[in-house]
């Protein structure tokens, strides 16, 4: 049986509607291109708009030597130097004037008492650099950023999802998905396609991530023939709900510590002097992840395992009015008020630093045609990724995704051609487990695959769990090609799993391969069997490609820093700080 | 709290459908969208609802339960003891599936609301005083909640005169924005019928973000309109608005 379906044409397809697509999608529009954006969400309802803490730009409102050769600096530092320096330089110059342009656009930011944009501290920024809106600033960018796409002509297609990439002799040539509401299939040809799906934190059982999070772009762009790196490096953020059980894992931002919040354990010890005695609380998160891990395993953790988090001295009106969020999640969820007592915390799975291979910056991947920005992408962030740099990410790259397609479809002016078979056997494929009631659970599946990573491929490994954990998800693999969703293709959340799931699976096998590989301890990889940071592996990224269906995986150097970057690092203390002559 | 609570849940689509119950384990702390979730997972994995951050900050959860417009993932299921608790879909859109309401109109409306134009280029001097209005507005996370339950739209169905709670605020907004250059009185008096708003409150009742909307976004803007439209006699006109 062959499907009628729905054909659409663009000059550039952008898949997913967070930041980074929204940014993409403005800047191609921009332009002067026919623009489509797809997300399995309603508008304006992307993981994005669940960002708390701020965005990272060196406006240097509040600290004046602030700039972008400091944020840089921390940037590279906080990613134990296996980003890609030119994507951190890019970064860090373009990220004032893309929040600035969010200003114009209608985004109301907190303000200093002179009237500028107001910024905060956050761990391992040397100066405080976070723009905010109180603590829902993920709301407020994507916010703005929906509000300008609905005064450009882009083509917005809400709750819609991409299955496959298609190429027409190598390069790019559209995608297909389906309408979530019905289940109906729609073909969109395009001569440039940007990837800007987001991570797949949702590979792990307590994260902070929506259920968006599955990492589909990235897997079907691999599946494309895209190249995947650093997907060992997987973040957690240290402070995630831990009680009740129905909200393990939703965040509880940084900006409670960014405002003075200080960690204990059950003995009521600063514990974090142990472990950064210099910024404390407001080390990089892979350290104060492990910090409040190390003490719940040796029996000073709270009731349910974490670490308590105390902001009571500054004041209930302060709180109420920096941390508003915050307030009423514990008060509504937890019946906790953080006004009054310290409430628990613990790791959560939050970010994934690993990801499509592009060129730091047309953010082009090695498939011609095809582009990625965001969390979906990879370079900037290294071995831990700074926090309020993801939102300064997702616009600097968005737009420089869409102006990379912009410039590629300039010199491929040819609409190309997909072939009418691979369509149909795509859509055959998708809809194979649709009304069935014989097979495997895809729910079963998930939380079974999220076991195995949070047992495996958590937070401390170890060589030979890994490849237990590799051996495990290969047989997951077997088992899911058996998944059926009964009912019919109408909303049916089972059968949007189905696809979900086995774009994690694919994905995992990424994670537990490079985590294989890579035989140290380094930012988010911390191996009880590799203990310490090694030099080599300080010189290379783990590449994954795949080859005839199998996962293969390369060693690819880390690029280089030119002298005068260089130089930046052999200061004595950080850019802004040596040039101010004051004491880090 | 009680071992196994009993959800009663609208199944069907635009031509009907009924609730149906199922039975399930109580969990500490678990919210309505929770119980949802372990029902997918174990009895119905087609039930449709819509859902992202389980934190009240996307807005996409919206649904009535025991007959009061809520979100889902801020609803505790401990709010309903001993009782059988009902989710239905949001009455004034038109049920796509289960839970899931067809919200397209709104995002209509919000594309014909002119948008942001500032006098002058960023960055610009605000006062913190100046923009915490702005930012109460800001706060909506677009759930709908209020245009769901303002009788105009929900009783009425007069969607083509009345835009509803949310852009007004949208609106109120933008018009109280100190750089902003664009006049939109023009629209609410007229398309977006804000003279059809009278005044009961219920959407800022509803409304999960706190927003104050009638006080704060509604009341200044229908001042708004009757000053630029009927002086001198304004005052008197207001009064016959309310
Ligand atoms: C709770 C929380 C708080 C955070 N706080 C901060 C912070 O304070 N500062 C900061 O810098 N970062 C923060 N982050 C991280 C940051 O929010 C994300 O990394 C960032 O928003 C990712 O944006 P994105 O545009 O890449 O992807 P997303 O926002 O994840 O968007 C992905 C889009 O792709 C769409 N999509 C996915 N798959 C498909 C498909 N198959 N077909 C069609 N569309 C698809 C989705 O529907 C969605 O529209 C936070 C993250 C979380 C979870
Ligand atoms: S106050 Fe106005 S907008 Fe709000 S519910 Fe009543 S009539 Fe509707
Ligand atoms: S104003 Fe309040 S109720 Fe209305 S859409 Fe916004 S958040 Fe929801
Ligand atoms: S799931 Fe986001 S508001 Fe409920």
């Amino acid at each position: 049986m062959s499907e009628n379906i729905e054909s659409h044409s663009y000059d550039i397809l952008i898949i997913g509607s967070g930041g980074a697509g929204l940014r993409a999608a403005i800047a191609a529009a921009e332009g002067g291109a026919k623009v489509a954006v797809l997300g399995k969400s309603l508008l304006g309802k992307a993981h994005t708009v669940m960002a708390e803490g701020g965005v990272a730009a060196s406006l240097g409102n509040v600290d004046p030597d602030d700039g972008w050769e400091t944020h840089f600096y921390d940037t590279m530092r906080s990613g134990h130097f296996i980003n890609n320096y030119k994507t951190a330089e890019v970064f860090s110059k373009e990220a004032p004037q893309r929040v600035l342009e969010l200003e114009q656009w209608g985004a109301v930011f907190d303000r200093t008492p002179e009237g500028k944009i107001m910024q905060r501290p956050f761990g391992a920024h040397t100066f405080r650099r976070l723009a905010h809106v109180g603590d829902r600033t993920g709301m407020e960018l994507i916010r703005t950023l929906e509000q300008k796409i609905l005064t450009t002509n882009v083509d917005v297609f809400q709750e819609i999802t991409a299955t496959k990439l298609f190429l027409d002799n190598g390069r790019i040539a559209g995608a297909v998905a389906y309408y979530r509401e019905d289940g109906r299939f729609a073909l969109f040809a395009a001569k440039a396609v940007v990837i800007a799906t987001g991570g797949w934190g949702k590979l792990f059982k307590v994260t902070s991530n929506s259920w968006e999070s599955t990492g589909d772009g990235a897997a079907l762009a691999f599946r494309a023939g895209a190249e995947l790196i650093d997907m060992e490096m997987v973040q957690f953020h240290p402070t995630g709900m831990v009680w009740p059980p129905g909200v393990r894992g939703i965040l509880v931002t940084e900006g409670v510590r960014g405002e003075g919040g200080l960690l204990r354990n059950s003995e009521g010890e600063r514990f974090m002097e142990k472990y950064d005695p210099q910024r404390m609380e407001l080390s990089s998160r892979d350290v104060v992840a492990r910090g409040i891990y190390k003490e719940a395993q040796a029996g000073r953790g709270t009731p349910h395992g974490g670490a308590w988090l105390d902001i009571t001295h500054r004041g209930p009106e302060y709180i109420k009015r920096k941390l508003p969020g915050m307030y009423q999640q514990f008060m509504a969820l937890a019946d906790v008020d953080i006004t009054k007592t310290p409430f628990e915390v613990g790791p959560t799975i939050h970010y994934t630093m690993g990801g499509l291979k592009v060129d730091a910056y047309s953010c082009a991947t090695n498939v011609p045609g095809l582009f990625a920005a965001g969390e979906c992408a990879a370079g900037l962030h290294g071995a831990n990724r700074l926090g309020g740099n993801s939102l300064s990410d997702i616009l600097v790259f968005g737009k420089r995704a869409g102006d990379g397609a912009l410039e590629f479809i300039q010199g491929n002016e040819g609409m190309p051609r997909i072939d009418e078979g691979e369509v149909q056997a795509e859509i055959q494929r998708v809809l194979a487990p649709v009304g069935k009631e014989d097979g495997e659970n895809p729910y079963a599946i998930h939380e079974r695959l999220q076991e195995i990573m949070a047992d495996h491929a958590g937070i401390s490994r170890t060589g030979s769990d890994l490849e237990k954990g590799l051996e495990l998800i290969l047989e997951l693999k077997e088992r899911s090609r058996n998944m059926v969703a009964p009912g019919s293709r109408a909303f049916n959340p089972g059968w949007h799993t189905v696809q979900d799931v086995s774009n994690m699976i694919t994905l995992s096998e990424a994670i537990v391969r490079g985590a294989i590989e890579r035989k140290e301890s380094r930012g988010a990889q911390w191996r009880l069997d590799f203990p310490d940071e090694l030099e080599e592996f300080g010189k290379v990224n783990f590449v994954h490609k795949l080859e005839d269906g199998e996962v293969k995986t390369y060693t690819s150097p880390v690029p280089e820093m030119p002298k005068e970057l260089q130089e930046l690092f052999e200061l004595g203390a950080a850019p802004g700080v040596a040039k101010s002559g004051k004491k880090e | 709290m009680a071992e196994e609570i009993t959800l009663s849940v609208f199944r069907g689509d635009r031509s009907g459908g009924r609730e149906q119950e199922y039975k399930i384990p109580a969990m500490t702390g678990m919210v309505v969208l929770d119980a949802l979730h372990y029902i997918q997972a174990h009895q119905a994995p087609d039930l449709a609802v819509r859902w992202n951050c389980k934190a009240a900050h996307c807005g996409s959860c919206s649904a009535e339960i025991n007959g009061s417009a809520k979100l889902l993932c801020k609803t505790r299921v401990d709010d309903y003891e001993n009782e059988v608790i009902h989710v239905r879909p949001m009455h004034t859109f038109p049920v796509i599936k289960d839970l899931v309401t067809d919200v397209s109109w709104n995002y209509e409306k919000l594309r014909q609301i002119p948008a942001f134009q500032p006098a002058i280029n960023a960055p610009f001097t605000l006062q913190q005083r100046d923009v915490d209005r702005l930012q109460e507005f800001r706060r909506c996370i677009e759930c709908f909640l209020c245009q769901n339950i303002c009788h105009v739209l929900r009783d009425h169905d007069a969607k083509d005169a009345y835009w509803g709670p949310r852009m007004m605020i949208r609106i109120s907004e933008l018009q109280m924005h100190p750089l902003d250059t664009a006049d939109r009185l023009d629209l609410l008096k007229g398309a977006a019928g804000i003279g059809y708003c009278n005044i009961t409150k219920c959407c800022t009742v509803v409304c999960p973000q706190g927003i104050n909307i009638t006080e704060n976004g509604i009341i200044p803007m229908k001042e708004s309109v009757a000053d630029k439209y009927f002086d001198p006699l304004g005052g008197l006109v207001r009064k016959m608005h309310k």
